[in-house]
C-alpha cells in the first residue's frame, strides 16, 4: 500500500495489468515492470493472482477503497480489454459497492485504460479500417466509470505496438508512462484538459493534451 | 426328515412359481404368495393340518417387519411428520373404524366384536401399497406421501391395537378348541408368561422393567457387542447376531406377557441412528421376507372355500362394501387435508383395501377368544379379496382418473427428499468428496466397513453407517433405489470393479463416480461400465507439478495452462487405451493397445529429447498477432491497407 504521510505522493495508484502471454509481450510487460517501480503505484497481474479466474471480489474491493486512481494495463483484443479484466469488472463492480443505492466506494477516483494496439494510429478514426476513433469504441468503459461516479480520461496509447521497438518509438512512450504516473501521484495532472482530448499526452508542464 | 424336504419342497416351488407369475401380471408378492396358498391348500390338497403350525412360526416374519420398520424410523423424522402421521393417519384409522364398526353392528355383531372387526379392516396393505407404488414411480407425488404418511401411521398403530385387543375377549369364547396356542403370543395371553398370578404391581414393574431393558440395552450395548464382532470379519457372525437381537427380545417380551412386535419395534426406533442399522436392515431383510411370505402362504392354504362357496354373494358383497367405506373416509380425508385432483383419487384407490396385519390381527383375535373362528374364516377371505382387488384399482387409476384428472407434475425434489448420495468408502478420498457435498446442503448415506473410521466420525457428528457397501443388499438397506448419485472411494480395487458391475447393471439409473487407484484400474472400471473415473492421486500429482512449474520461473497463468494442457491430454490418451484394453487379453499381447501405448511413449520421449518445444508452446495459437505485415483484409488482392491490425498483444 501507499505511504500517503511521504511526501509528494498525493493520490495512490492500482493499477490493473492483464496479459495472458507475458513471455510474448513486447509492450505491456515493460509497462508493468516499470509501473511496478513508481513510488505510490501499486501493481497488480491479474492472470497471476487468478490463473483460474476465481476472483476474490472482497479482496478487489479493499483495493479499490485504499486507491484514488484506477488504470487498466492491456493490449487491446478485439476493441476492448482482455477477457480477465471483464471478468473482474462482472464480479468487482457490485451494486451496493460501485453504483446503485450505497455504491460510493469509486466516487471521485480516476480511471483510464493504458493499452497497446498492433494496428497504427491511422486505422483509428472515420478514414481508417477500423471506422471509430480509440476514444469512441472505449465507450463502455467511459460509461462503466460514468455510472461509478468515477473520472474517466481517455485513453494512454502506444499504437502500431508490434514495430515500436524497431523503430524506436518504444523507450519515449515507456518514458511517457513513468512521468504520467508520477504526475498523477503528486497531483500534477491537469484533470480537466485531459479529459476533454482523445488520448492522453505524455505531460510536459502543465499536462497538455493532443486533440 | 423326508417329510420336512417334501413340504419345504413343496411351499418353496409354489413361491417361486407364483411370486413371479404375479409380479409379471402387476399383481404384487403378497398375492403371489395368496395365490401360491390357495394353489397347495384348498385346490391341490398338498398341504393340510400342519399349515396351522407353520403358520405360528411364520408370525415372526411380522416381528422382524416391525423391527425393519422402527429401524427406519429415526426419532427426528417421526417427530418431523407427526402433522402427518397423527391428523391424516390417525384421523383415517380412527373413521374407519368406526364406520366399519358401525356396520358390523348394525349386521348383528357385538359391539366388541364390531370393534376388533373394525380395526382389523382399517388397516391397509403396506407391501402392496408402497411396492406398486415405487414400482409405478408414484412415491414422490403428493398422493404418494399422504399414503406413506397413513401406511407408516398404520403400522405404529398395530402395536397399540395388539395391546387392546385382549381386553375384548368375550368369556363365551375362552376355553374353545382353537387348534393350538400360538408360538409366538403377541400380547399377554394364559400361560406360559413367568408373571401369571403374580399381584398387579409386580407385572407393572416388570413389564417397565423389560422396556426400560430394551432402550437401555438397544443404546448401550449393541455398540460394545457390534463392536467385538466386527474384529471377526465375518459377515455372517453379523448375520447371527441381527438374528439373536431380534429373537432374544421377542423371547423376553414374551417372558414377561408383552407382545415382541411392540419390542422389536421399540428396538428398531432405538437403533434407527445407529451406524449398524443398514447392516441391521441388510442382515434382517431376506428372513422377513421369507417369512412374510410363508405367513401370506399359509394363509392362503388356510382359506376355507366351502365358507367362500356357501356365502359367495355375501362375502363378496361384504368386500366391497368394505372397499366402499373405506375409500369414502380416505377420500373425505384427502379433501379436507388440501390433496387435490389426481392424488387425491390415488390416495383414496390406494389404501382402500384391507391389509397383511389383517390376517396377523385376525389370527390375533381368533386366539384371544375375540372373533370367533368361523367369522375369523370369512373375514380372512374379505381380506384377502380386497387386497386381490387392489391392483386392479391401480389400473383403473392408470387407465381412466390419471388420463382424465390433470395430473400432477412431480414436484421439485426438495434438498431434503432428493435422493440422496451414497458414499461407499470413508477414508480421506470419500471424507473430502461427503464434507464438499454436506457443505453444499446436499444429504448424503456413507458406508464403511471400518469400525475406528465410522465411530470416529460419528463422533464428529458425520452420518456414517457401518457395513461393507459392496453387498447389493447392503447398498439396498441403504437406499440405493433412490439414489441418485453413488461414489466408490473404498481401498478395495477389486470391490469397487464388483460394485461398478452390480450398480449398472441392476441400478443404471444411478450415476456412479469412481476413485481409480492406478491407469490399470481405470480401465477395469471403464469395462464395468463407470464413467465417471478418477485417479485417486491424479489431480493433486498435477498440482504439484504446476507448482514447480511455477517456481522454475513460469508465470502462474502459464503454469496453469501447461497443466491444463497436459491433464486434456492425458485424460484423451487414456481414454482411448481404455477403450481398446480387454479385461481377457493381457497388456503385452494387445496388439491394438501396444501400438497407441507405443505412439503415447514416443510423444513423451520426443518432449524429453527436446523435441518437445512444440509441446512446450502447443499453446501458441492462444492470443496469437496477426503476421508482422499482414492484412486486415480477406482477399489481399483486393487489400488497400497493408499494415499489420487485429489488435494483438502489444
Amino acid at each position: 500500500m501507499t505511504e500517503q504521510a511521504e511526501s509528494g505522493l498525493r493520490n495512490s495508484v492500482l493499477v490493473l495489468m492483464a496479459h495472458p502471454v507475458q513471455r510474448r509481450s513486447r509492450v505491456i510487460a515493460r509497462m508493468a515492470k516499470v509501473a511496478e517501480w513508481v513510488p505510490g503505484v501499486t501493481l497488480v497481474d491479474l492472470y497471476a493472482e487468478y490463473p483460474d479466474f476465481d476472483i476474490d471480489i472482497a479482496r478487489e474491493q479493499d483495493r479499490l477503497r485504499s486507491h484514488d486512481a484506477v488504470i487498466f494495463l492491456h493490449p487491446l483484443y478485439w476493441y476492448s480489454t482482455p477477457s480477465i479484466l471483464k471478468e473482474w469488472q462482472d464480479l468487482v463492480l457490485e451494486y451496493g459497492f460501485a453504483y446503485g443505492q450505497g455504491g460510493t466506494a469509486l466516487e471521485g477516483k480516476l480511471f483510464f485504460s493504458a493499452c497497446s494496439t498492433a494496428a497504427p494510429e491511422s486505422a483509428y478514426g472515420p478514414e481508417g479500417y477500423n471506422r471509430f476513433t480509440l476514444r469512441d469504441l472505449m465507450a463502455p468503459l467511459q460509461q462503466t466509470a460514468r455510472l461509478c461516479g468515477m473520472t474517466w480520461l481517455p485513453p494512454f496509447v502506444l499504437h502500431g505496438a508490434r514495430s515500436a521497438g524497431e523503430e524506436g518509438r518504444l523507450q519515449a512512450h515507456v518514458d511517457a508512462w513513468e512521468t504520467l504516473l508520477a504526475a498523477i501521484v503528486a497531483g500534477r495532472l491537469d484533470v480537466a484538459v485531459a479529459t476533454g482530448a482523445d488520448r492522453l499526452i505524455p505531460p510536459t508542464h502543465p499536462l497538455g493534451a493532443e486533440g | 426328515m423326508e417329510s420336512v424336504l417334501a413340504q419345504s419342497f413343496i411351499y418353496l416351488l409354489a413361491a417361486v412359481v407364483a411370486v413371479p407369475l404375479a409380479n409379471r401380471l402387476g399383481l404384487g408378492s403378497v398375492l403371489g404368495y395368496l395365490i401360491a396358498g390357495v394353489v397347495i391348500g384348498p385346490i391341490l390338497g398338498l398341504v393340510g393340518a400342519e399349515t396351522q403350525d407353520l403358520q405360528h412360526f411364520a408370525e415372526f416374519g411380522v416381528v422382524m417387519m416391525l423391527f425393519l420398520i422402527g429401524l427406519e424410523m429415526e426419532p427426528r423424522v417421526l417427530w418431523a411428520m407427526r402433522l402427518r402421521l397423527l391428523g391424516l393417519g390417525g384421523l383415517q384409522i380412527a373413521l374407519s373404524t368406526a364406520l366399519i364398526a358401525l356396520v358390523a353392528m348394525a349386521l348383528g355383531q357385538a359391539w366388541t366384536v364390531a370393534l376388533a372387526i373394525g380395526l382389523t379392516f382399517a388397516l391397509s396393505s403396506t407391501a402392496i401399497v408402497m411396492q406398486t407404488l415405487r414400482e409405478k414411480g408414484l412415491i414422490r407425488t403428493d398422493g404418494g406421501r399422504a399414503s406413506f404418511s397413513v401406511l407408516l401411521a398404520q403400522d405404529i398403530a398395530v402395536i397399540p391395537m395388539l395391546a387392546l385387543i385382549p381386553l375384548l375377549a368375550a368369556p363365551e369364547l375362552m376355553g374353545a378348541d382353537w387348534g393350538g396356542v400360538s408360538d409366538i403370543r403377541f400380547a399377554a395371553s394364559t400361560g406360559g408368561s413367568l408373571l401369571e398370578g403374580q399381584p398387579g404391581w409386580v407385572v407393572t414393574l416388570a413389564l417397565l422393567a423389560s422396556v426400560g431393558a430394551i432402550v437401555g440395552g438397544g443404546h448401550f450395548l449393541t455398540r460394545p457387542m457390534f463392536r467385538f464382532l466386527s474384529h471377526a470379519r465375518l459377515p455372517e457372525i453379523f448375520t447371527a447376531a441381527a438374528l439373536l437381537l431380534v429373537v432374544a427380545i421377542a423371547l423376553l417380551m414374551t417372558v414377561v406377557g408383552l407382545s415382541p412386535a411392540l419390542g422389536t419395534f421399540l428396538a428398531g426406533v432405538v437403533l434407527a441412528n445407529s451406524e449398524y442399522r443398514h447392516e441391521l436392515e441388510a442382515d434382517i431383510e431376506p428372513f422377513k421376507g421369507l417369512l412374510l411370505g410363508l405367513f401370506f402362504i399359509t394363509v392362503g392354504a388356510g382359506i376355507d372355500f366351502q365358507i367362500l362357496a356357501g356365502s359367495f354373494v355375501q362375502v363378496v358383497g361384504l368386500t366391497l362394501g368394505l372397499m366402499l367405506a373405506k375409500f369414502m373416509v380416505l377420500f373425505a380425508l384427502a379433501k379436507v387435508f388440501g390433496l387435490r385432483g389426481a392424488a387425491a383419487w390415488l390416495f383414496a384407490l390406494a389404501l382402500s383395501q384391507a391389509g397383511e396385519f389383517g390376517f396377523v390381527l385376525l389370527s390375533f383375535t381368533t386366539q384371544n377368544d375375540v372373533i370367533p373362528v368361523a367369522l375369523g374364516q370369512t373375514l380372512q377371505l374379505i381380506v384377502a379379496l380386497s387386497m386381490l382387488l387392489t391392483p386392479l384399482l391401480f389400473i383403473l387409476y392408470d387407465r381412466v382418473i390419471a388420463a382424465r384428472v390433470d395430473t400432477e407434475a412431480l414436484p421439485d425434489d426438495d434438498i431434503d427428499e432428493a435422493g440422496p448420495v451414497i458414499i461407499a468408502g470413508l477414508g480421506r478420498f470419500g471424507q473430502v468428496v461427503n464434507r464438499m457435498l454436506l457443505s453444499h446442503g446436499h444429504k448424503t448415506v456413507v458406508l464403511d466397513y471400518h469400525n475406528g473410521v465410522i465411530e470416529g466420525l460419528r463422533r464428529f457428528g458425520v452420518k456414517a453407517f457401518f457395513g461393507d457397501p459392496s453387498r447389493p443388499d447392503l447398498l439396498l438397506a441403504a437406499g440405493i433405489r433412490d439414489a441418485r448419485v453413488l461414489v466408490i472411494a473404498m481401498d478395495d480395487t477389486d470391490k469397487a470393479v464388483h460394485m461398478v458391475e452390480y450398480v449398472s447393471r441392476e441400478h443404471p439409473h444411478v450415476h456412479i463416480v469412481a476413485r481409480a487407484r492406478d491407469r490399470e484400474h481405470v480401465y477395469r472400471l471403464y469395462a464395468a461400465g463407470a464413467r465417471d473415473i478418477v485417479r485417486e492421486t491424479f489431480d493433486s500429482s498435477v498440482r504439484a507439478g504446476r507448482y514447480t512449474l511455477r517456481a522454475l520461473g513460469l508465470h502462474p497463468y502459464e503454469a496453469e495452462r501447461a497443466a491444463r494442457a497436459y491433464v486434456r491430454q492425458d485424460r484423451a490418451d487414456l481414454a482411448e487405451l481404455a477403450q481398446l484394453w480387454d479385461p481377457d487379453v493381457p497388456v503385452f499381447e494387445n496388439e491394438a493397445y501396444a501400438a497407441r501405448a507405443r505412439e503415447i511413449n514416443r510423444r513423451v520421449n520426443a518432449a524429453m529429447m527436446g523435441e518437445g518445444l512444440a509441446a512446450r508452446d502447443g499453446w501458441d495459437r492462444a492470443w496469437a498477432p496477426p503476421p508482422q505485415g499482414g492484412t486486415v483484409a480477406r482477399d489481399p488482392a483486393a487489400a488497400t491497407e497493408t499494415d499489420p491490425d487485429g489488435d494483438g498483444p502489444g
